[in-house]
């Protein structure tokens, strides 16, 4: 937007106007979560300028591609680890012992919500529905892979399968 | 139209109201936050929630559109419960700060909370924090107060052009901020604070200075730029500490420019003289006024005796009062003189103008134009308000194309675009005007080549019903200017369209109404220093900042006899320069009018006591002109001084007479020019004296000190890069300037701003300059 040079590289670039190309032409900012998840897939998270080059990208102001990443939680605004679990705490889940699956890898992590793991490799964050909830407990493991029955079990299984 | 009954009323609206429009067309109130008359609807504060008959739930009257033989209930049983659940959920993370909040005692919450909220609160957890955001010099936040109706928003948004804030994550984490360490630097940005209806924005200058109650509330009008804006000055203890809009919908609608809105805090900056001062044996001395007054009728009477009338010149400030003119040109002529101008960035005066120039439409007009032309305006800057009408006319389908020595971002769409150097804008407004005679069939005698982008401009402009053409400051201050007004004259003839003038400053329009111009063959603004008086009168300008040719114009007042200073403010030029310094009342502290751009005549009465012996300015010159025994300066009030400058008859007309601008006699010039040019931007906050001692204003980004602004290829040219510094002349002291990247300015081009002490002494607005790397 003020003259930084876009970020994101040329490959990206070529994803995201792809998906431009399924709106109007005065209506480039609609392809916005498409490109905020590209430059996500690209950077591992959206950072600020990021998430700038994206607005710049589709002629929007910053803020306005800012709102987007902020409301949704498959975003990430910071740095992540190499696998990122996101436990569904929501109501169906958590009377089939979603909180209890949260609270099982917190110990097993020895790391709250929103945090990463010292060598980097686990982030464990708190997820809404995933529209699953006969499966409950569910996770995700970074945003595409989607796990159910998750009991401790389960989630031991899960964590030895991370490398 | 739709028939609909509100709480029994029965009345008709048009089809596409909405509920709250409605109940406002019948007188009925309904609580709201987030709807705002001018903004879009965004429904998400509940406040406005009312019974409709037949809806199962109560429906938000600001977003629900009127439908035959609808009834509505504001004061049902089920409305008042929606009502109040609303209003218990708003207060939840409210922190119910009022007695330390700055919006209390005019606070929206404050007042629905008493009418339909509960005394106590069932909630016991604990509230929500928001960190503050630092949004600049002019707007303080306290953002755990938000209520999030988003109005602020949506105004950076819809009104100013540009997404400065956004809400960002979501639910009770929602909250409003700029993109990560932005700051919100739109010239209209202090509107978002009357919009908050909490005190989650606040005027940072005014911050804790008073409660509101304490307030004097007295309506005035803006001194700066030509629009008038109308204005609600608040003082306390005779210093006024807060400006707000007075809602004009002609005018400023419910909007000021942060310039109208913050510039009073240079009506109490420490440069204000309190006595008058009189330069005796090269030292300055504070003197009683009767002995002021006295010096300066005996300097004028004996300049005259000596050298004859015509050795005295009067130098009027463009932003002084109709009054205050039109008595400084009868003194001067009076004394014998027509050597008297306001004019004083201008810098062509060839051509005879057939009356006074103006908008040449009524600026309310200016949103239902479809084809705009606008040339050589530095538009959001000079004139935010007027910019912000053309954003509403583009967004309801206008067509604006733009011919200037600059590429601005004026935050609408556009539908052509030329920029190039100053000396060769009147050869492509000719392209302009002959591609639009070529596509009305008329015959047109100008010699041009039209080139692609005019003919894309033409074609725009043809295409429309309800076309104008105005002219900005730097047409207006243009080397030549006149060819400019002559071009645009005849482009408006083939067009059929209207044209006019952006008026630069409050009374540029009042300037020839009071005749503070030359009526015969005085010498104009430019003439009068480049062949120097033995005296001068210089009211409420600072020549050195506020001239076309600074440097020339301190020359001619270094040199001169004796130079009389009537201003508010004591500077170090005018220390320098004159040998006596009047204190005369800025505009809050003297009645008086301004004639704007559209020559609407608005009268304003003092807000405040002077200062000290501050005096006001026409009350000084009528003692003057007696003092002087010239004939006609027994005015009683300010009243009758203006009723005889506008022509006699007692009361005051709505707009003023003889506003035309057609000029004859140009001889119309188009070739291109050579060497580095000059483009002068004036900045929005050095433009006048006022503004300039503005101090929160003058930390915002549009008061950075000018650089030296150039594009790539002339950066290259010289062999700088931006960040290092350069030399820069023209004609007078070289500066040495920090060399900026401007990728708008055409080939050629050195974008240096006028009206700043760093930049004064460089030379002439516009013209050749000599670059060279320090």
């Amino acid at each position: 937007m003020n003259g930084q040079p876009n970020m994101l590289s040329q490959e990206a670039r070529a994803r995201i106007d792809r998906e431009v190309a399924k709106y109007p032409t005065d209506q480039k900012q609609s392809a916005v979560m498409a490109a905020l998840r590209i430059a996500q897939e690209e950077q591992g998270w959206l950072s600020n300028a990021a998430i700038e080059s994206v607005a710049s990208h589709l002629d929007m102001p910053a803020i306005a591609a800012f709102e987007v990443a902020s409301f949704y939680n498959m975003y990430d605004l910071r740095p992540i680890g190499k696998y990122k679990l996101t436990v569904c705490t929501n109501l169906p889940c958590a009377l089939s012992g979603g909180v209890h699956a949260a609270e099982y890898l917190k110990r097993k992590l020895g790391i709250d919500l929103n945090e990463t793991t010292p060598d980097g490799k686990f982030t464990l964050k708190e997820g809404e529905c995933m529209g699953a909830c006969g499966d409950a407990p569910v996770m995700l493991v970074n945003n595409v892979q989607m796990r159910c029955f998750m009991t401790p079990d389960e989630i031991d299984k899960l964590l030895a399968e991370c490398k | 139209m739709l028939e609909l009954e509100i709480d029994g009323k029965a009345l008709q609206v048009k089809e596409g109201s909405t509920v709250i429009d409605a109940a406002h067309q019948a007188g009925i109130y309904i609580p709201h936050f987030c709807y705002h008359k001018k903004l879009s609807i965004a429904a998400n504060c509940r406040m406005c929630l009312v019974q409709v008959e037949k809806a199962p739930k109560p429906l938000p009257a600001c977003a629900t559109p009127v439908t035959n033989g609808m009834k509505v209930f504001t004061h049902s049983d089920l409305a008042i419960k929606a009502q109040k659940g609303v209003m218990e959920f708003l207060l939840i993370n409210h922190p119910l700060d009022c007695p330390i909040c700055d919006q209390g005692g005019e606070c929206q919450l404050q007042d629905l909370a008493v009418g339909y909220g509960s005394s106590s609160s069932r909630y016991q957890e604990e509230k929500r924090v928001v960190v503050n955001k630092n949004l600049g010099p002019l707007i303080s936040t306290d953002m755990t107060r938000c209520i999030n109706c988003t109005r602020c928003v949506r105004f950076t948004q819809e009104i100013a052009g540009e997404m400065e804030l956004g809400q960002a994550f979501r639910g009770d984490r929602a909250e409003i901020m700029p993109f990560i360490e932005k700051t919100v630097d739109s010239e209209l940005s202090g509107n978002i604070i009357d919009l908050c209806p909490v005190g989650a924005l606040t005027a940072k200058p005014f911050r804790f200075a008073a409660r509101t109650w304490e307030l004097a509330r007295r309506k005035s009008i803006s001194p700066h730029d030509g629009l008038g804006g109308n204005l609600v000055v608040q003082v306390k203890h005779d210093k006024v500490l807060r400006v707000l809009p007075l809602e004009n919908e002609h005018l400023n609608e419910c909007w000021l420019s942060d310039k109208d809105r913050f510039s009073y805090e240079g009506l109490n900056s420490p440069d204000r003289l309190t006595k008058p001062l009189i330069k005796q044996g090269g030292a300055w001395k504070e003197v009683e006024w009767n002995q002021a007054l006295d010096y300066v009728a005996h300097a004028m009477r004996d300049i005259v005796k000596e050298h004859g009338p015509d050795a005295v010149g009067a130098i009027v400030s463009p932003h002084g009062t109709l009054e205050e003119m039109y008595l400084a040109g009868k003194l001067m002529r009076g004394l014998g003189s027509d050597n008297i101008d306001c004019r004083l960035r201008q810098s062509d005066f060839s051509g005879r103008r057939a009356g006074t120039p103006w908008l040449g439409m009524k600026i309310a007009e200016i949103n239902k134009l479809d084809r705009v032309l606008v040339v050589c305006s530095f538009l959001r800057k000079d004139h935010p308000l007027i910019a912000q009408r053309l954003r509403q006319a583009v967004k309801r389908g206008a067509q604006v194309s733009v011919i200037h020595a600059a590429d601005e971002d004026l935050l609408m769409k556009l539908a052509g675009k030329i920029i190039a150097a100053p000396s060769q804008l009147p050869d492509r407004l000719a392209q302009i005007t002959k591609a639009v005679a070529e596509l009305k069939g008329a015959t047109c005698d100008l010699s041009v080549a039209v080139g692609a982008e005019a003919r894309k401009i033409a074609e725009s402009l043809v295409s429309g019903q309800n076309a104008a053409i105005l002219l900005g400051n730097l047409a207006q201050q243009h080397a030549r200017a006149s060819t400019l007004n002559a071009l645009t004259q005849q482009l408006a003839g083939y067009l059929g369209g209207r044209f006019g003038f952006l008026g630069e400053a409050a009374n540029s329009v009042g300037g020839y109404v009071a005749k503070a111009v030359p009526a015969g063959d005085g010498l104009d603004a430019s003439r009068m220093l480049t062949e120097p008086r033995k005296a001068y009168l210089v009211i409420g300008a600072e020549p050195e900042l506020d001239c076309a040719d600074g440097v020339r114009a301190t020359n001619a007042l270094t040199r001169a006899d004796s130079v009389i200073v009537l201003s508010p403010f004591k500077s170090a030029a005018a220390l320098a320069y004159a040998d006596a310094i009047l204190p005369v009342a800025p505009f809050a502290e003297t009645s008086g009018s301004f004639v704007n751009t559209e020559g609407r005549v608005q009268s304003f009465q003092a807000v405040n006591r002077p200062l000290g012996e501050t005096r006001p300015g026409w009350k000084v010159l009528r003692v003057l002109g007696n003092l002087l025994k010239l004939d006609g300066f027994d005015f009683a009030s300010s009243e009758a001084v203006r009723d005889e400058a506008l022509g006699g008859g007692a009361g005051k007309p709505e707009f003023a007479g003889d506003l035309d601008n057609i000029i004859a006699d140009v001889a119309i010039d188009l070739s291109p020019g050579g060497g580095i040019e000059r483009v002068a931007d004036v900045p929005i906050y050095f433009a006048d004296a006022l503004v300039r001692r503005a101090p929160s204003l003058q930390k915002t980004k549009d008061a950075v000190t000018p650089a030296a602004r150039m594009n790539a290829a002339t950066l290259a040219k010289f062999g700088v890069k931006a960040g290092e510094q350069l030399k820069v002349s023209g004609g007078g002291t070289p500066a040495t300037l920090v060399a900026a990247l401007d990728v708008g300015l055409p080939d050629d081009c050195l974008r240096l701003a006028a009206g700043h002490a760093t930049t004064a002494a460089v030379g002439a607005m516009s013209g050749a300059m000599t670059v060279e790397k320090a």
